[in-house]
């Protein structure tokens, strides 16, 4: 087994116990990187100097015995909507071609505490709107399972550069699935936590009530080790819950004997392929066969997420994005006609499609006369979604189902029809307006040879739940990535 | 059955959201506001009377804190990332005669 196979947290231990150097890791990294981003296209950034300036730095506060963390010296890849300080941070937009924040996101400086050396920033949808990594300003992320195929989104390049061994672990942000259903695309975990458990201090706001930042790696182990390290108080951000149960690595026993799993009859109907769904129903065998009470039930509203999502999500986008105008930041469009005319023009130019799409839909839902029926409306129907999960948690610990209604679709084929995008996002989109966690676990492959992922829902800081249950079904399996040498070869 | 969005609506769209959009582009934006607001109507078969309209999932209370000033002077890193500056300024058109 070489050095990139190893997850996260097995590399920490043996940069600890000196059989690696960090240097030697980020090495490994970079030129993983240079032989494959000419078809992957991972990352939108990627400063080598800085890169092995950062792992000699952490390397010798490891030696000095200052850094005893277990991701001390361990190679991170970031989503390119987290602020790093110095460092280009796009959102993968124009409008942001340039720009170099003068802060750090609080999760990233959580992880640079840890010892975290950054390989660079990730490839997303603009802004992190979509769900293949296709709305890029800086060209697509292709899948390393197969190249033809879309790696997922909005963190397809976070997600792309865990499975081709590009990284040992990335931060992604999911507003809607963004972080769950690119994992599942990609083979590999995935986490979202409870809204306000990471500070989004520093994440460019997309859905700001939605948004939470996560961990994606190769196992749950990572996920609940880089999850303890990110989670924090912070006082910079509103919505920062103060939990006082952070220690998630806890949860990582091989035990689910008596546990509740609950499979929504909703999520298992129509419009999911049968063989996600073989793989699901499959998994939730495993779940019986340790012990685990899995029973179907009814949760009821699934189709009234998407609408209601879409009306949130593009209402709170139109209004965060109206800080890029070519004043502050970013890019100015030339040739104008006064202030105004600049602030359009330079938005019109900045933004791809799918961004303006939703501020112009957001602006709409906003503006009086329409308000109260789209805007109020579907944060009523959020109270009710809410109220759905929190019936269902006083019966299950854990709600198991499918990510994504199908495999990865083939490059193209969901920028066709935008609304048909949207319904993609079916099984994810209710957990982010009901605050919940909930965790990818990859669960097989189909017959074109593309991972399945599960999904793993949890009750409002009920991450260990999903953790404990991640954790036991893994060791029912051994991690598989792509075969890196395939995919340069079917590339040609 | 598309809704039918007026010109003068995605005008006035336009204007709150700051685009600036070619008349190719209108075009596509009626089409396309219409069919997912016809798709969000789908939200009108659910009963929401006497629900009230959620916006944070748990309770958010105010994060207050004295009036002192905890952040340095940092005008210079602000302002590299200006498309145009003068001074310590922004510089933007003019916008007063």
């Amino acid at each position: 087994m070489g050095l990139l196979d190893l997850t996260a947290v097995e590399l920490g231990r043996k940069i600890k116990a000196g059989d690696v150097t960090a240097v030697e890791a980020a090495k490994a990294s970079l030129e993983q990187m240079r032989k494959y981003e000419d078809i992957i296209h991972a990352y939108v950034t990627i400063e080598e100097d800085r890169t092995l300036q950062q792992a000699e730095n952490v390397q010798k506060q490891i030696e000095e015995g200052t850094l005893i963390g277990p991701l001390a010296g361990v190679p991170v890849a970031i989503k390119d909507n987290l602020c790093t300080q110095g460092m280009l941070t796009t959102c993968s937009s124009r409008i942001l071609y340039n720009f170099v924040p003068s802060y750090t996101a609080e999760a990233v400086i959580n992880l640079e505490k840890a010892g975290a050396v950054i390989l660079g920033k990730t490839n997303m949808d603009e802004f992190a709107m979509g769900s293949t990594t296709e709305l890029s300003a800086y060209g697509i992320t292709r899948n390393p399972w197969n190249t033809d195929h879309v790696p997922g989104g909005s963190s397809g390049g976070s997600c792309a550069a865990v499975a081709a061994g590009e990284c040992f672990y990335a931060l992604g942000s999911d507003t809607g699935g963004s972080i769950r259903q690119p994992s599942s695309f990609c083979g590999v975990t995935g986490l979202k936590p409870t809204y306000g458990t990471v500070s989004r201090y520093g994440l460019v706001a997309y859905g700001s009530s939605l948004d939470q930042i996560g961990p994606v790696a190769k196992d749950v182990t990572d996920c609940a080790t880089i999850l303890e390290i990110i989670a924090s108080y912070d006082k910079k951000d509103s919505t920062s819950i103060s939990r006082a149960d952070c220690d998630f690595t806890s949860a990582l026993t091989d035990d689910v004997k008596g546990m509740r799993i609950g499979i929504p009859r909703d999520y298992m109907g129509e419009g999911l392929d049968a063989e996600v769904k073989d793989a699901v129903l499959q998994a939730a065998k495993v779940f019986k066969e340790k012990g685990a009470v899995v029973e179907e039930f009814d949760l009821s509203l699934i189709e009234y997420a998407i609408p209601a999502y879409y009306v949130i999500a593009s209402a709170e986008a139109s209004s965060n994005l109206s800080r890029f105008d070519g004043v502050k930041y970013g890019f100015r469009a030339k040739d104008y006609d006064g202030l105004h005319h600049m602030y359009k023009k330079s938005r019109s130019q900045g933004f791809g499609p799918e961004v303006k799409r939703r501020i112009m839909l957001g602006s709409f839902v906003l503006s009086s006369g329409y308000y109260d029926a789209y805007y109020l409306k579907a944060l009523r129907t959020k109270a009710l979604i809410k109220k759905a999960f929190d019936k269902a948690f006083e019966t299950y610990d854990v709600i198991l189902g499918p990510v994504a209604p199908s495999t990865a679709p083939k490059l193209g084929e969901s920028l066709r029809d935008p609304l048909k995008m949207y319904l993609g996002d079916i099984y994810t989109i209710s957990v982010n307006l009901a605050g919940l966690p909930g965790m990818t676990v990859p669960c097989g492959k189909d017959s074109k040879g593309l991972p399945i992922g599960l999904q793993l829902i949890g009750d409002c800081f009920k991450e260990k739940n999903i953790i404990r249950a991640g954790y036991a079904f893994e060791q029912t399996r051994t991690y598989e990535g792509p075969d890196m040498k395939m995919t340069r070869r079917e590339s040609r | 059955m598309a809704k039918l969005i007026s010109d003068e609506v995605i005008d006035y769209v336009g204007i709150l959201a700051k685009l600036e959009l070619s008349e190719e582009e209108k075009e596509e934006a009626k089409k396309d506001m219409g069919r997912m607001l016809d798709y969000i109507d789908m939200l009108n078969e659910l009963d929401t009377s006497g629900v009230e309209p959620m916006s944070h999932v748990f309770a958010i209370n105010n994060v207050f804190r004295e009036d002192v000033v905890t952040n340095g002077d940092d005008k210079d890193n602000m302002l590299r990332n200006a498309p145009e500056r003068k001074d310590d300024a922004y510089k933007v058109p003019k916008t007063v005669d």
